[in-house]
């Protein structure tokens, strides 16, 4: 524990909604110019704990005792002050920048408006003096061309651009508390880190503390002094990084810690020859895009999403694309998939897609896929036993019902869902699901039909870390099982050297660099490939 | 889709259709609205149970009679004409006193277009023992009008809501799935459907075409589904890109199946929240051109013309008040029912239990 004296001392924080309760007696201290992480999984009560400080709970009974001292010595407690009191506090002496850095500015304003907003709000400046200052902390967060930005609306910015934004409109009023929840989430990789090593220098010229809110403990071990870890609303321990990660005493802590998935998987043996599933030769995807001006009446321009991609699936293989949003690599698996018109030649299992019903009925069969979101991927309409034999239903006409049934729970325990861990799983609704088990679900659906090869979209970037490692455990035993090919769409450096045998790098519809994944992760060739290893394995330290 | 119907040995678990029933059946006002809703509708579409001028049964010199069935010649008792007896003359009253005989009546002894001709005062007649909300400027029943009434309000608005949600089901769901051209060209005939002047277009009609309660459902049917149909557009497009619809395209599931039974049920929510308030914006529109004398023919019982009439006659406050209050007790019955539904399938309630 730090020396410095105490800034913020929460004692014994409850959080109750309705009566659930999400925050179980949660202690914490931050001194003055630390940087604490609070680490746990989606409902652990880590962002809720966080935006209790202030009362940005609408509906939550929050009780406890919240102390934050103040520059001129009395410590406050927050959870006692005024609405009008509060007010002051906010901004001010504790700012918070949120996750989703869109939703979070307002589109109808600039930012320059919104960060001058801001200090005129608590330092009753004129407004051009607002706005000069509005721009020097634009430049200080790093944006190019400050003057010019303050003047765009938010939709005119990067992502990180935004996120920058929205951190210069927390700096406005130099507060002593940061409360950064998920600010790099939903982010792209490589960016990411460049926002950290900016948190990071903002904090130690302002001097100020930092509360982060994370589930990433690549970004913990970069950027926090101690670190804080929750589990179903309870702080289950806390300690400098190091020594957290080092030694850690709460075996939840150790899981989370566990949770970087391992390699396991079937080594492609030299001079080994292996049936091609998958070939495409040149396969470019295009859309139109309407062209401004009055030339858009008449014809639109085409904006070109996969530029000649040229790759072979062999069985029992998994070839990696990774690239960040906006790379190209979701609509390479819907070219793959069939379900989005390219050009160039891509054929499965010696088969090409024909864009006719009929005629792609079989080659169906052999691709099937898994989508990233599993909230939105399963109809919440259809049970469990609708939902997986509906295949069944198109591809083997002649099943009875109970060969059907039959196949369903096969196929089911084969992912690990069976009626005795869910009573009833047949009949049940996705909603009853949590998100790693509908992620199962998903693969279940997409496994009873008997495919070749199984297109994988980000299947396991919507779920909690140690989620993560049980799926992708999974779809590693279901390959060597059934020898399937994966085509693995990521983002997440980790799940490549996890799962791939090749790998292949897009960015803005190229594609920069492919090879095995050996070849690819040591000695990468393309400087962007260089930037997605350094950024995404900047701590490449052994498990602990 | 027999194929889908899960095996006997499969117990479902709630659906989100029932689960949003449960939520309905929790908020009380709606509820409430709708049981008293059904009641009154149940006991309208009886109303010549109810209120009619025939008697139920009747027995006359040992034989049996159901006049409420069938037309008996006055004759049969002992009248003079061979038309169809009125059972309310009094001569035909005093025979059925005789001992013997009988006639066993409906609680309220009037249909919607029997005429009182033995009224104690002139018409219109305040409320009294025979005519409980009294009688309209041509001596008729005002119960008996309001009742037959009702029911064609409820009866015309079921059908126009239904002929609505088919419609715009139908034209959103082609719009929406197929998207691009298809959609781009659909829009436009639509606004340019819609810009039609509706009012002129009845008003002219009727004055071509013989005016019936037909026609003017079919009239009113041809503009009533644009609004329904957006919404369903609107969902089918935010659906068909969703994840499940892509992952049922790699299952080699055909346009058809995947409109039916992945994005249809998926877009029905705001189709299901609507209807309460499409049928009381049907009721209130026949019950207007009614007022204006546009609606259905002279001799059908309708709120609308009952309204007229309470305007003409101004003293005669029974009309108004009586008729005014149905129209609200309904339009007020079918509000809280929408807004229940609302809340039953608010997106936001659907993870609750």
């Amino acid at each position: 524990m730090s020396d410095k004296p105490t800034l913020l001392d929460v004692q014994d924080l409850h959080v109750s909604f309705g009566d659930k309760e999400v925050v179980r007696g949660v202690s914490l201290r931050l001194a003055r110019g630390e940087k604490l992480a609070l680490v746990g999984e989606s409902g652990s009560g880590k962002t809720i704990t966080a935006l209790s400080l202030l009362k940005l709970v609408p509906q939550g009974r929050v009780t406890g005792r919240a102390l934050l001292t103040g520059p001129q010595g009395a410590p406050r407690d927050l959870l006692q002050l005024s609405e009008h009191a509060l007010r002051g506090v906010r901004g001010k002496d504790v700012a918070v920048i949120f996750q989703e850095p869109m939703t979070a500015l307002n589109p109808l304003f600039t930012i320059g408006d919104q960060i001058a907003e801001v200090i005129e709000l608590h330092q009753a400046t004129s407004r051009a003096e607002a706005w000069t200052r509005a721009v020097a902390l634009l430049e200080t967060t790093g944006i190019p061309e400050p003057a010019r930005r303050a003047a765009s609306y938010p939709h005119q910015l990067s992502g990180g651009q935004r996120q920058r934004a929205m951190i210069a409109m927390a700096l406005a009023c130099q507060p002593q508390l940061l409360l950064a929840d998920e600010p790099t989430t939903a982010l792209d990789v490589t960016v990411r880190t460049q926002i950290l090593d900016l948190l990071a220098q903002l904090q130690r010229s302002h001097g100020m503390a930092v509360l982060m809110i994370t589930h990433d403990l690549h970004m913990v071990r970069r950027f926090a002094d101690r670190v804080a870890v929750m589990e179903n609303g309870v702080l289950v321990e806390q300690g400098p990084v190091a020594e957290v990660f080092a030694n850690p005493s709460h075996p939840y802590t150790r899981k989370l810690l566990d949770s970087r998935p391992v390699r396991d998987v079937v080594e492609a043996a030299p001079g080994q020859v292996l049936p091609q599933l998958v070939e495409a030769q040149a396969v470019q995807v295009s859309y139109p895009v309407p062209q401004p001006g009055i030339k858009g009446w008449f014809k639109s321009g085409r904006f070109v999403a996969v530029k000649s991609a040229q790759f072979k699936i062999e069985q029992g293989r998994t070839l990696a694309v990774i690239g960040e949003s906006g790379s190209g690599k979701s609509t390479l698996a819907l070219a793959s998939l069939g379900l989005q018109p390219f050009e160039g030649t891509l054929r499965v299992s010696g088969q090409a897609w024909r864009f006719n019903a009929k005629a792609d009925k079989p080659l169906r069969r052999v691709v099937q896929v898994v989508f990233q979101d599993p909230f939105s991927s399963l109809s919440p309409r259809m049970t469990v036993a609708e939902l997986v034999a509906e295949g069944l239903a198109i591809h083997q006409p002649g099943l009875s019902e109970a060969q059907r049934q039959n196949k369903v729970i096969d196929t089911l325990r084969d992912v690990g869902l069976s009626e005795a861990q869910f009573p009833n799983l047949l009949g049940r609704y996705p909603h009853e699901f949590s998100g790693g088990q509908r992620q199962r679900l998903a693969l279940a659906r997409a496994l009873v039909v008997e495919p070749q090869v199984l297109v994988l979209d980000e299947p396991t970037s919507a779920l909690d870390v140690t989620i993560q490692k049980q799926i992708l455990t999974l779809l590693q035993r279901l390959q060597r099982e059934r020898g399937l090919s994966y085509l693995l769409i990521t983002h997440d450096v980790e799940v490549v050297a996890a799962m791939a045998h090749d790998v292949l790098v897009m960015k803005d519809g190229d594609i920069v660099e492919q090879g095995p994944v050996d070849q690819v992760m040591r000695a990468p060739r393309h400087a962007y490939t260089k930037a997605l290893l350094a950024s995404s394995m900047f701590d490449t330290a052994p498990q602990a | 889709m027999s194929q889908m119907t899960p095996l006997p040995s499969v117990v479902k678990s709630p659906s989100p259709a029932r689960r949003a029933w449960q939520r309905f059946k929790q908020h009380r006002l709606g509820f409430g609205s709708l049981v008293l809703f059904v009641l009154l509708v149940v006991l309208s579409l009886g109303a010549e149970l109810i209120s009619n001028d025939k008697p139920l049964v009747a027995r006359y010199e040992g034989h049996w009679f159901f006049p409420i069935v069938q037309d008996v010649p006055e004759t049969r008792f002992g009248g003079d004409f061979e038309s169809a007896t009125d059972f309310l003359d009094p001569f035909i009253v005093r025979q059925f006193d005789k001992p013997g005989n009988f006639a066993i009546y409906p609680p309220n002894r009037s249909h919607h277009r029997t005429i009182n001709y033995f009224a104690k005062a002139p018409n219109p007649a305040a409320p009294s023992a025979d005519n409980w909300l009294g009688t309209d400027d041509r001596g008729r029943d005002v119960f008996a009008r309001l009742l037959y009434g009702f029911r064609v309000s409820i009866l015309f608005g079921l059908a126009l809501t239904l002929t609505g949600v088919l419609l715009g089901v139908l034209t959103g769901a082609l719009q929406g799935f197929y998207g691009g051209r298809t959609d781009l060209i659909a829009q436009r005939l639509i606004e340019i459907w819609s810009s039609m002047p509706e009012l002129y277009l009845l008003i002219i009609f009727s004055a071509v075409l013989a005016p019936s309660t037909w026609l003017l459902l079919v009239l009113l049917s041809l503009f009533g589904w644009i609004g329904l149909s957006d919404y369903v557009r609107a969902e089918f497009l935010r659906n068909r890109q969703l994840d499940y619809v892509r992952a049922a395209r790699a299952l080699g599931l055909s346009n058809w199946q995947i409109i039916w039974r992945h994005i249809l049920p998926n877009s029905l929510t705001p189709v299901v929240t609507f209807l309460p308030f499409r049928m009381s914006a049907a009721i209130l529109a026949l019950t207007s051109l009614d007022f204006l004398g546009l609606g259905v023919p002279p001799d059908t019982p309708s709120l609308g013309e009952m309204l007229s009439q309470g305007k003409n006659n101004l003293d005669a406050w029974w009309i108004s008040l009586s008729t005014f209050a149905v129209l609200v007790v309904t339009l007020l019955l079918l509000t809280f029912m929408g807004d229940a539904l609302r809340d039953a399938l608010d997106p936001r309630k659907e993870s609750q239990p």
